[in-house]
């Protein structure tokens, strides 16, 4: 995995939350929790959503991709959360309009320069709707994590990472 | 040689995926140019060099220049009308 924590702790299955900052708090404590990123990181990624939205209405179920500077992880990890019933976040680049995000991808990065092939794996899953709605009725964290894992392994193969 | 910005909140995540599509359009096209991957708070240093900005995060602010959202580059919805956009900022 390139040294990516991707891991069944980190993966929240049919989260209840009302807003996006509550999304984010959950997840970030809980990468928190886990020793992935500095305590600095929730209040980070919260703020930095509010500024940069980053939910994206792809076929199917709309995903989202916080994510904040390097300086408040400590581990490379992506933590993912399957919500159970959408939760609006504002569309990347768009200030005025919202989406309903179902599943966010968490990107907890370590450095700037390393995460071409990793983003450009990720990309390809949002634009595959059979992948994205498995993902958002799945109910199995173990099964969640191998598709991901092969996913985002598989096209490393050929990459440069 | 045009020099184009790849911006996003981060300068790390989304705007890394958009440089490296839009280095390889220059590559198929022949087009040599000078990328700049930065935050969107950096643009304003630009201001007066740069030819075009392609962003996936919002401005507000009105530049000297064409602005393209690359949302599209991240979903693969419309992708190919946004690369189309660019190449006639980048031919001009």
């Amino acid at each position: 995995m390139s040294g990516i924590f991707l891991d069944e702790s980190i993966i929240l299955l049919d989260l209840e939350a009302t807003t996006k900052e509550e999304v984010l708090t959950v997840m970030g404590k809980n990468l928190q929790e886990s020793g992935l990123v500095e305590e600095s990181f929730t209040k980070a990624i919260v703020a930095r959503e509010s500024a940069f939205a980053t939910g994206l209405p792809t076929k199917g179920v709309s995903v989202a991709i916080p994510h904040t500077d390097v300086e408040h992880v400590k581990q490379k990890a992506i933590s993912v959360a399957i919500l159970k019933d959408p939760v609006g976040f504002g569309v990347m680049g768009d200030e005025e309009t919202m989406t309903p995000v179902k599943i966010i991808f968490m990107l907890a990065m370590d450095r700037a320069d390393d995460q071409l092939t990793l983003l450009q794996s990720l990309m390809q899953i949002f634009q595959d709707e059979a992948t994205l709605n498995y993902l958002a009725n799945e109910d199995n964290k173990a099964n969640i994590k191998k598709l991901l894992a092969k996913k985002l392994d598989l096209s490393f193969e050929g990459g440069e990472v | 040689m045009k020099q184009v910005l790849v911006a996003c909140g981060a300068g790390i995540a989304t705007s890394t995926v958009v440089n490296s599509a839009i280095e390889e359009m220059a590559k198929e096209h022949n087009l040599k140019l000078d990328l700049k991957q930065i935050k969107i708070t950096e643009v304003g240093s630009y201001e007066d060099t740069a030819d075009l900005l392609v962003t996936t995060a919002m401005t507000k602010k009105e530049y000297p220049f064409p602005v393209i959202n690359a949302r599209n580059f991240l979903t693969g919805i419309g992708v190919e009308d946004t690369k189309k956009q660019i190449l006639n900022e980048l031919k001009k």
